[in-house]
C-alpha cells in the first residue's frame, strides 16, 4: 500500500540532510512502528509524506497504491487516502471543528467524485464517532483544537480520522502527552478502524503505546535511516534497554 | 489663522460647485457649518489627519466618474422584514420606499422638520458634528452639514417591530450625493439602523445619534459593491446614562473609502462597540477613523477592525480612546489587524490612547501578517483544497469583527456576503 524507496531529504532553506534513505514497506491490513530517538527524522518523514512545504526530496520515492505520493498536492494526498494525526495538532481560531470536519469529509468526497453527506447525516455520524471517543458537544462548536488540552487535541486527531477512513494511517507520537486512559481511549479508537483494506504506520517513542495497538512490525529509525526492522519484540528490547544497544549494533 | 493659499483655494473651488439648499430651520446650522470650513478649509495632503488617505478626490470640485454595478443576485438584507427608506443618487425615492408609518418611530424626510416643527431634529442638526469637530478637524462633515441635499430624522420612541432600512442605489455615473440624517434614541427605546448601498459615485454621508440614558441603537452597514465608488463617511454618536450603541459595517470594493466613527460616552455605564471588516483587492483604500471619547465613569468602548487586503490594496486605521479627567472604570478595548493575502499590499495603523484618569483598564493592539501556513496545510492535510482552506482562514480572521453584530440573522447575511466575494475573487 504504502511504498517508500531510498528517501532522501533535506531543508529547503538550509543544506541539512534529515533523511539518508528511508525504505519502507506498509501493507494493507498491517499495522507498522516507527520507534526511534528524538531528532532521527521521524516527523519529518511524516510532514513529508503529507506534503508539508519547507522540505526537498533529494532523492527516492513514495507511493501510495501505485500513485506518485511526492507529485500531488496536500489535499490530493488526502483525498487518495492519507491520513497523518499530527504530533502537534494545530489551533484554527475562528473555525468551528464541526465545520472544520464537514469541510474535509465533503471535500474528499468531492475529490473521489462521490457525494457530499447531507447535514443530517453527517451530524449523525459525527456524535457517533464522538461520543465513542469521549468528545462532548461542547467540544465539537469550539474552534478546531483552541483551548483543548493536550489529551483532547489527539483525541480531536483521531475523530478526524474516524471521519475520514482514509486507507493509510499515520500516526506521529499520537501517544505523547496522554494518561493512561486516554491513551485507552485513542488506542480504542484506531483499533476499531483495522481493517484488511487499511495501513498503519505508527510512530511512537514508547512501547506502552504498542501494548494496545499490536504492531505486526516494527521499525527503528536512527539518524534518517531505518537502522533494524523486527517483529513486536523488538518494541520490549527498546524498553527494556533504550535504543543505544541497537544502535551499538548496526553501527 | 489665515489657511494656506492651495487649502483656500481647493476649497473655494470646491465650494463653487456646491448649493445651499433653501433650508428654512436648518439655514443657521448650514451657514455655521459653512463658516466652520471656510475657517479650516478641506482637507489637504499635508494634514496630519489625511496621513494615510489621499483627500484629493473627495474634495475636487467635480465627483470622478464611477461605473454603476449591475447584478441580479439577491441584495444584502434581502429577505429580511425591514422598513425601507430608498434614496437614488442622494435623493429620496418615495416610490422606491416604504410607507414610513411604524409604531415606535417617526420618521421624517429632513426638508419636512422645519414645517413640521419637529423641535428635537431642528436641535440636533449640526450639533454633534460641531462637537465632533475638537480635538480634531473634520471638515468634510461641516461641508455635509452645511450642503447636505437630503436626509432623514428618526425618532425612536419605542421598540419597532422591524429594522429602518437606509437604501442608497446609485444609478448615475457622475452621481455627487451628499446625506445628513439625525437620528435620536428617546429613554428606553431600541431600534436597528441597517445602511446598504454606494448611494453616489462620491458620496459625503453624515448621521448624528444621539441616544438617551437607557436606549440601545445596533447598526448594521454594507457598502455596496461598485468597482469605482468613493465615499467619506461620519458618524457622530452621542451616548447617555447605561445606553448601548454597536455599530458594525462590512465594506467590499470601492476605490476610496474614508469611514469616520466619532463617539462621546457622556452618560455612566454606556456601551459603544465599533466594529468592521473590509475586503479589497487591487485598486481599493479604505480607511477607518475612530475617535472615542469617555466623558462618565464605568463605560465600556470596543473597537474591532479586521481588513483583508491583496494586489496592491491599501488598509488604513486611525483609532483613538480618550478618556477624560474623571472617567474612572472606564474598559477600552481596541484592536485592529490586517491579513495580507501578498506582498503588495498595505496597512497602515495609528492607534493611541490618551488617558487622564487613573483607575481604567485599556488596551490596545494592532497586527498585520499573512495566512498562517501551518494552519494552512493542517486544512489541507484533511483534504480541503488549497484555495478554499485560504478562504475558511480568511472568514475566520475575520469572525471577531461580524460577531460583534448581535442579531445573528444579519450576521450570517454578512458572512454569505464575505463568502461571495471570496469565492468571486479568489
Ligand atoms: N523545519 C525544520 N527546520 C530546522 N530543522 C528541522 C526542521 N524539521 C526538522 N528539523 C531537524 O531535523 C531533525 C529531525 O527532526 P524530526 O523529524 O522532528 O525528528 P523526530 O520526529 O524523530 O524527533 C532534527 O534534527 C530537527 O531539528
Ligand atoms: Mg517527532
Amino acid at each position: 500500500m504504502l511504498e517508500i524507496k531510498n528517501l532522501h531529504v533535506k531543508l529547503e532553506e538550509e543544506e541539512k540532510q534529515i533523511l539518508k534513505g528511508v525504505d519502507l514497506t506498509v501493507e494493507a491490513g498491517k499495522v507498522h512502528a516507527i520507534m526511534g530517538p528524538n531528532g532521527s527524522g521521524k516527523s519529518t518523514l511524516s510532514y513529508v509524506l503529507s506534503g508539508r512545504d519547507g522540505y526537498e526530496v533529494t532523492e527516492g520515492s513514495a507511493t501510495l497504491d501505485g500513485a506518485d505520493l511526492l507529485e500531488m498536492e496536500p489535499e490530493e494526498r488526502a483525498a487518495a487516502g492519507l491520513f497523518l494525526a499530527f504530533q502537534y495538532p494545530v489551533e484554527i481560531p475562528g473555525v468551528g471543528n464541526m465545520t472544520f470536519l464537514r469541510t474535509a469529509v465533503n471535500a474528499q468526497r468531492k475529490a473521489r467524485g462521490e457525494e457530499e453527506l447531507s447535514a443530517a447525516d453527517f451530524l449523525k455520524l459525527v456524535r457517533e464517532k464522538a461520543k465513542s471517543l469521549k468528545i462532548d458537544a461542547d467540544m465539537l462548536k469550539r474552534p478546531v483544537n483552541v483551548g483543548f488540552s493536550g489529551g483532547e487535541k489527539k483525541r480531536n486527531e483521531i475523530l478526524q480520522m474516524a471521519m475520514l477512513e482514509p486507507k493509510m494511517c499515520i500516526l506521529d507520537e499520537t501517544d505523547s502527552g496522554l494518561d493512561v486512559d486516554a491513551m485507552k481511549l485513542v488506542a480504542e479508537g484506531v483499533n476499531a478502524l483495522r481493517d484488511e483494506g487499511r495501513g498503519f504506520l505508527v510512530i511512537t517513542h514508547y512501547q506502552r503505546l504498542l501494548d494496545h495497538i499490536k504492531p505486526d512490525v516494527v521499525h527503528i529509525m536512527a539518524d534518517g535511516r531505518i537502522v533494524k526492522t523486527g517483529g513486536p519484540e523488538l518494541a520490549l528490547e527498546v524498553e527494556n534497554n533504550g535504543y543505544a544497544d541497537i544502535l551499538a549494533e548496526v553501527n | 489663522m489665515a489657511l494656506p493659499d492651495v487649502k483656500q483655494s481647493a476649497t473655494e473651488a470646491r465650494l463653487a460647485t456646491l448649493r445651499m439648499p433653501e433650508a428654512g430651520c436648518t439655514r443657521d446650522a448650514r451657514e455655521a457649518a459653512l463658516a466652520r470650513l471656510r475657517a479650516m478649509g478641506l482637507p489637504g495632503r499635508r494634514d496630519e489627519y489625511w496621513k494615510y488617505t489621499r483627500p484629493d478626490t473627495l474634495i475636487s470640485p467635480e465627483a470622478p466618474k464611477a461605473e454603476v454595478f449591475h447584478t441580479d443576485e439577491p441584495m444584502v438584507f434581502d429577505g429580511f422584514d425591514r422598513l425601507k427608506i430608498v434614496f437614488v443618487d442622494g435623493v429620496f425615492s418615495p416610490e422606491d420606499s416604504d410607507d414610513l408609518t411604524l409604531e415606535g418611530v417617526s420618521i421624517d424626510r429632513l426638508e419636512d422638520i422645519c414645517c413640521k416643527d419637529i423641535h428635537w431634529a431642528k436641535q440636533l442638526y449640526g450639533v454633534l458634528e460641531e462637537r465632533g469637530q475638537t480635538p480634531v478637524q473634520r471638515p468634510l462633515a461641516a461641508l455635509n452639514t452645511a450642503f447636505a441635499q437630503d436626509g432623514v430624522a428618526i425618532h425612536v420612541t419605542g421598540k419597532p417591530s422591524k429594522p429602518i432600512s437606509l437604501i442608497y442605489r446609485h444609478d448615475s455615473e457622475s452621481s455627487d450625493a451628499i446625506l445628513h440624517h439625525v437620528i435620536r434614541v428617546e429613554s428606553g427605546a431600541e431600534v436597528t439602523i441597517l445602511e446598504n448601498g454606494p448611494a453616489a459615485s462620491r458620496f459625503n454621508k453624515c448621521i448624528e445619534i444621539d441616544i438617551a440614558d437607557g436606549g440601545t441603537l445596533h447598526h448594521v452597514r454594507a457598502q455596496g459593491r461598485d468597482h469605482q465608488r468613493r465615499a467619506a463617511t461620519h458618524m457622530f454618536t452621542r451616548l447617555g446614562k447605561d445606553s448601548v450603541y454597536k455599530s458594525f459595517t462590512l465594506t467590499v470594493n470601492g476605490v476610496l473609502t474614508r469611514n469616520e466613527q466619532v463617539v462621546e460616552l457622556t452618560g455612566d455605564d454606556a456601551v459603544a462597540h465599533v466594529a468592521g471588516a473590509c475586503v479589497g483587492d487591487g485598486d481599493f483604500h479604505h480607511d477607518d477613523t475612530v475617535f472615542i471619547t469617555h466623558d462618565a465613569v464605568n463605560c465600556e468602548s470596543r473597537q474591532v477592525f479586521k481588513k483583508v487586503l491583496r494586489n496592491g490594496a491599501t488598509g488604513v486605521f486611525q483609532g483613538k480612546i480618550l478618556v477624560k479627567e474623571g472617567a474612572q472604570k472606564t474598559d477600552g478595548y481596541q484592536i485592529s489587524q490586517s491579513l495580507l493575502l501578498d506582498d503588495d499590499s498595505q496597512f497602515l495603523a495609528k492607534p493611541e490612547l490618551e488617558i487622564y484618569a487613573d483607575d481604567v483598564a485599556c488596551s490596545h493592539g494592532s497586527t498585520s501578517g499573512a495566512i498562517d501556513e501551518t494552519a494552512l496545510f493542517y486544512l489541507r492535510s484533511r483534504g480541503v483544497p488549497a484555495k478554499e482552506a485560504t478562504n475558511m482562514l480568511t472568514l475566520a480572521f475575520l469572525a471577531e469583527a461580524v460577531e460583534e453584530i448581535e442579531d445573528e440573522a444579519l450576521a450570517e447575511d454578512i458572512v454569505s456576503r464575505l463568502e461571495g466575494w471570496l469565492a468571486r475573487h479568489s
